[in-house]
């Protein structure tokens, strides 16, 4: 599959020698990761800074996770390069890890142990003094909003109180670089919100942060840059708002219509760009109020309107054709 | 916030001592989570040996050296003792390499916590094989302890059966550690118990000598880890026996046991990294 709209590297693209010098953690050219003939990863490029939080945004199974693992060091490279930190993961996987943290996507927390005890256990893997781990605790313990859960055991926490505990004991090593695996997966809708308000502290505090996520509102909330990721390939690459502007237009206006979707056929010649899905139609124009009104005006009325701006979903339905969830 | 604590190099945050070894962290975990059940653990290990020396060792043995006077040499409390330390290695060795090992890859996935730190995958299995030598010499002590109690140590090389205990459970642990970074679900534990633990803990030499058994079978049970292991352990804690076979069943132990870690340095690979 090709992606027409795929942004084209520049003929003088930094090798992965003079990227590491600029002070970019993470350089990945043409990164491959095969499982037998399945290619989950297929050719990536990307360059991550120094103290941005960058993204990757895709649906499941676009090949987010195998990349986070094989920047994590967890799992080999299958082609291509890859540098961390200006290393190889291959030969310095050890000192990579040891300067980066990571947030899985599946818990592996020591839910018989109290909440100190696994980052107390976590730090003794750095091989941190014990007094060290323990104020390096308290001060995280009060980021993740668990200070006086500190001597519980982890079991019957909530699964937001879990999910913070294990971003509080990847920062235990106190790590360049934080991973996290679709942190918010799985949350209610106010463990979220907590957990992006904390995220956006360490970012302001100077961490640099590399999530994957499919969902669009959390790209939105806290990615500087984001590559859309789908089928192992990279579809596009920018900013938040440069991607909606070059994918999107400013106002999207839903329509949605039950049956007979052929009475919109007048409403659909009112725009340049327009999609219909399932159980929607949706109209990309720079005027969202506008393109409302003429469709009033000029044809059936549809059972439910909503005009809003557009997000990285309607930028993902362009490049891809589909949504980011099914 | 954390930007403003000098960041620790990556060996370790006290610069003047040297940076402990990575599989000894490994270890350090399994240590630490040891303060939680170590109370009732080790009165386990203490009352078993009590136990089971008094029911089978007296009780029954009262039975045995009135009909038979002597077995193996020696009274049966004296007989049995040692091959119940060997059988206990046994039973502890594959135990803690069962479910322990099948848990951390697909419950607590503890593995893999350890293996987003500097740790790697040499270094996961050498810490959790080091931690089950270390249950290992404490069973094996307090076992020795219950048995000198019941005046069953006669050998000044009794002392040297903790070792053969160790070497027994380690026999064990390494390959079953290997098994188990294969399996998916606890069916081939169950299999494994039944038909091997389980034969292995009653016609070792254990209870009774092997020169008990069917002539047919008793190069088959020589052939087996545990009667080895037993062996070996009743050589040191009664006297007998000579330097040649007890290195042999020594040299059988350490082998299995370095063949097993080389497999389950295989089969966690191939687990773990992918």
């Amino acid at each position: 599959m090709s992606f027409p709209a795929v942004d084209q590297r520049q003929a003088g693209a930094p090798s992965p020698a003079q990227a590491g010098a600029t002070d970019h953690l993470v350089v990945a050219r043409g990164l491959t990761k095969r499982f037998g003939d399945f290619v989950a990863v297929d050719g990536v490029d990307f360059e991550i800074g120094r103290g941005e939080s960058f993204g990757f945004l895709g649906p499941n199974g676009a090949g987010k996770t195998s990349t986070m693992r094989m920047i994590a060091c967890m799992s080999p490279v299958s082609g291509g390069s890859l540098r961390v930190l200006g290393m190889d993961p291959s030969t310095q996987g050890p000192e990579i890890r040891a300067r980066i943290g990571l947030v899985p996507q599946e818990d592996s927390l020591d839910l018989e142990l109290t909440v100190l005890d696994n980052l107390v256990v976590y730090g003794r893997y750095f091989d941190l003094p014990k007094r060290e781990i323990r104020e390096r605790a308290a001060r995280l313990l009060e980021l993740a909003q668990l200070s006086e859960r500190a001597h519980d055991k982890v079991e019957p926490l909530s699964g937001g109180m879990k999910r913070r505990l294990t971003i509080a004991r990847a920062l235990v090593s106190d790590p360049e670089l934080l991973i996290l695996d679709e942190p918010t997966t799985g949350l209610d809708p106010q463990a979220r919100h907590l957990l992006w308000d904390r995220l956006y502290r360490l970012k302001r505090d100077g961490v640099t942060l590399v999530i994957t996520t499919h969902y669009m509102d959390e790209a939105e909330q806290l990615c500087d840059r984001l590559v859309v990721m789908d089928h192992g390939r990279v579809a596009a690459e920018g900013t938040p708002n440069e991607l909606i502007a070059r994918y999107a237009t400013r106002d999207v206006v839903e329509l949605r219509t039950g049956d007979g979707h052929g009475q919109l056929a007048r409403a659909l010649e009112l725009v340049e760009r327009a999609e219909v899905l399932a159980d929607r139609v949706l109209l990309y124009t720079d005027d969202g109020d506008r393109t409302l009104a003429e469709v009033q005006r000029t044809g059936p009325q549809p059972e439910r309107v909503l005009v809003r701006r557009a997000t990285l979903e309607d930028v993902f339905l362009r490049l891809t054709g589909r949504t980011l969830v099914d | 916030m954390p930007q403003a604590v000098p960041r620790a190099a990556a060996a370790g945050g006290d610069r003047a001592r040297q940076p402990t070894p990575l599989w000894l962290r490994s270890l350090g975990y399994y240590a630490y989570q040891y303060k939680r059940t170590w109370r009732s653990s080790l009165t386990t290990s203490f009352l078993f040996p009590v136990l089971y020396l008094a029911a089978m060792g007296i009780g029954l043995g009262t039975l045995v050296n009135h009909h038979a006077h002597r077995v193996g040499g020696v009274e049966y409390l004296d007989f049995l003792a040692p091959g119940l330390l060997a059988a206990t290695a046994m039973q502890i060795g594959a135990n803690e390499s069962m479910y322990p090992v099948m848990g951390a890859i697909k419950w607590t996935r503890t593995y893999f916590a350890m293996l987003a730190t500097p740790l790697r995958v040499a270094d996961v299995l050498l810490g959790h094989l080091g931690w089950i030598a270390v249950r290992l010499a404490m069973v094996g002590g307090i076992f020795l302890a219950v048995m000198a109690a019941f005046g069953t140590v006669a050998s000044p090389l009794a002392p040297l059966a903790l070792l053969a205990a160790l070497a027994t459970g380690l026999a064990f642990a390494a390959p079953v550690s290997a098994f188990a970074a294969r399996v998916d679900n606890d069916v081939p534990f169950t299999t494994l118990y039944r038909f091997g633990l389980v034969p292995l803990f009653l016609f070792s030499g254990t209870f009774f000598p092997t020169s008990q058994l069917p002539g047919w079978l008793q190069p088959v049970a020589a052939a087996t880890p545990l009667y080895h292991g037993v062996a070996l352990c009743r050589m040191l804690v009664l006297g007998q026996g000579a330097l040649w076979p007890a290195a042999g069943h020594a040299g059988y132990l350490v082998g299995l046991a370095a063949a097993g870690y080389a497999a389950a340095r295989g089969t966690y690979r191939r687990r773990l990294v992918v």
